[in-house]
């Protein structure tokens, strides 16, 4: 079942849901489809319960991080240039070539891979893409779909920082619950101290230095 | 101020004082109890946190991680040849099965051929590996139903002379690391057969044996039947493989469905449960390593000679064309995926490993629910996990 007829089957049965199909350009020929997250649970549940698709196991879930690219471009522009000439001022168009910097903004990307168990066709790959990788990193979980990507989707929470709305149960699931960052985006630049946690054992040597000075103090007191 | 009292001024951790948790009728307090990370039956470092009423598991999640150490990103930061020998510490019991996802997918998304005689190699390595795991995890769930140690000595006995193998061919018993995108590392020399058709030749004796020793027992009978009961639906919809999933009655085995290699050319047959429970499990284990003897003999006989690999191709340094690929094989655990994003460098702009071990867990609450604390242990070691793998 090729991606193209996927999309007709949901744009007939869902109209309006927004599926677009992205190309791969690698000889495994996986293309995948890019759904819209609004519409993306309807879409996932039309896809499981098809008679014709049951895509009824969901295989694999995963994270892309795509940053923001910086893109530096040369660009030829007409601009009018004045000159003299022979004492008289003109005005010519000129093409000058500039140099233009401009940020594509990043985003997360989740990638879930179906097969069926029941008609054993597959991989068809689903894709969904939050706005951005700051402040709105949410996208719609399909754990009410499948089951499966319930531990996989808090992984890609733990890992990439993507929030699942509607996962029944959203934490870390391979970094511990203190742990601040997300270990798997390209930016992410590992803490200097990434070995120290505080242990009972600091608690008592701050309460032993203390100690020390306190009976210091009481000695030179004494004397 | 006493010890006593200075310690408990001093080391209290998160949530000391927090109020008991009552049962949901409110009937007095239920008992919660962390099995791990170092309970001998959690394989490794795992916990579960458990809460019970009585004998009864009403409430049980898993806790993962603590041998995490972010395989993938350390596999983006080199090139595709180096996270070859970290696979084999994703599932260290089975390496060459690691070897052979990653290598499959590789070539899917570059595209290379495997010559005739690797991609015999690669299915006799690779059942062999099924023979190994399974005789240990049965081995392991024996010796977790409190028959300490001699079945898994058995199971280990038939183990020691495949890892030999492994050593003789590979140079490793288990970080075997041998297999490379479009074929084979080395050669296997005609001694090296033979001494595989003389093992292979041993393994019926052996699965007899293992038989007559287990199957029948009134204990292990009693222990297992009808404990961790998994209905087929809910082991499809949580991406159960493997066979877990072939216990639960679902045929889906993935060298049948997809083929991969040359698994077209051996009949087979997949064995499949109809009771969904751990017994079902313990058996669809053994009746799996007779049918890999019949692959491993059939196997044998029909390999062609020819090279292992492609002198002339690339294995450095090499970058594919921008892209992507999933290669998924059957491992013994279950369906062990690879998914990789190239950015047309030389290392994968993203990896991924698709874990059978941590995704077979995601229903291990709902099989526990209801179940004594004893059963936890038995159920659990009828999943098969390997912490290597769950935790990456």
């Amino acid at each position: 079942m090729t991606a193209e007829g996927i999309k007709m089957m949901i744009d007939a049965a869902l109209p309006g849901s927004g599926v677009e199909i992205v190309t791969n350009p690698s000889v495994s020929g996986q293309h995948s489809l890019r759904l819209d997250p609004s519409h993306a649970v309807a879409v996932a549940k039309f896809l499981r319960d098809d008679e014709g698709l049951s895509l009824d196991f969901l295989s694999n879930a995963t994270g892309v991080d795509w940053p923001d690219k910086e893109i530096t471009e040369k660009v030829k522009v007409k601009r009018p240039v004045t000159k003299t000439v022979d004492g008289v001022e003109q005005t010519a168009e000129e093409t000058v070539e500039e140099t233009r910097k401009r940020v594509e903004p990043g985003c997360l990307e989740a990638v879930y891979h179906l097969y069926s168990v029941a008609r054993k066709h597959g991989p068809v790959v689903i894709r969904m893409r939050t706005v951005n990788r700051t402040d709105q990193v949410e996208l719609p979980s399909l754990t009410s779909v499948w089951r499966s990507a319930e531990f996989q989707e808090r992984e890609i929470f733990d890992l990439y920082g993507i929030v699942f709305k509607g996962h029944p149960d959203l934490r870390r699931l391979l970094m511990w619950d203190g742990f601040k960052d997300h270990p798997m985006r390209r930016d992410y630049v590992d803490p200097d101290d990434f070995e120290y946690e505080p242990t009972a054992h600091d608690e008592v040597l701050k309460r032993a230095e203390a100690h020390r000075a306190a009976s210091q103090e009481g000695r030179a007191a004494g004397q | 101020m006493t010890v006593g009292a200075f310690i408990q001024e001093t080391n209290k951790p998160e949530g000391w004082n927090r109020p008991p948790v009552m049962k949901p009728d409110g009937d007095g307090e239920l008992l919660e109890v962390a099995m791990g990370p170092h309970h001998p039956s959690t394989h490794g470092v795992f916990r579960m946190d458990v809460s019970l009423d009585g004998e009864k598991v009403i409430r049980l999640k898993p806790v993962f991680g603590y041998l995490h150490r972010n395989h993938e990103k350390l596999a983006e930061g080199m090139s595709y040849l180096g996270s070859m020998p970290f696979t084999d510490r994703l599932d260290y019991i089975c390496s060459l099965t690691n070897n052979w996802a990653y290598a499959l997918a590789v070539e899917k998304l570059t595209g290379q051929e495997v010559p005739e005689r690797a991609e015999y190699l690669r299915v006799i390595l690779g059942e062999l590996t099924r023979v190994q795991n399974h005789a240990s995890s049965i081995g392991f769930l024996i010796q977790e139903m409190g028959a300490s140690g001699t079945p898994l000595m058995y199971a280990f006995k038939a183990r020691e002379k495949i890892l030999d193998l492994f050593e003789g061919l590979t140079g490793a018993r288990m970080m075997c690391n041998y297999m490379r995108f479009g074929g084979c590392r080395v050669d296997a020399s005609p001694a090296w057969l033979d001494d595989t058709r003389k093992v292979v030749a041993g393994l019926p004796g052996f699965i007899d044996e293992f038989e007559r020793l287990l199957t029948g027992n009134e204990i292990l009978m009693a222990r297992c039947q009808g404990v961790g009961i998994l209905r087929p639906e809910l082991a499809v919809n949580a991406g159960v493989t493997g066979p877990m999933l072939r216990a639960s009655g679902v045929n889906y085995d993935i060298r049948k469905v997809d083929s991969y290699g040359i698994y077209n050319r051996f009949p087979f047959r997949v064995p499949l449960g109809d009771h969904w429970d751990v017994y079902d499990r313990f058996m669809i284990r053994l009746l799996e390593v007779r049918e890999s003897i019949k692959i491993l003999e059939q196997a044998l006989k029909e390999i062609p000679a020819g090279p292992v690999m492609d002198a002339k191709v690339k294995i450095r340094g090499f970058r594919p064309k921008p892209g992507e690929a999933y290669g998924r094989i059957e491992a013994p655990k279950g369906e062990l995926g690879f998914y990789l994003i190239s950015d047309g460098g030389p290392n994968p702009y993203r990896y991924r490993v698709r874990p059978p071990s941590l995704i077979n867990l995601t229903i291990l609450e709902d099989m526990c629910l209801g179940q004594n604390v004893a059963d936890v242990v038995l159920i659990f070691g009828s999943v098969d996990i390997v912490l290597g793998e769950v935790d990456r």
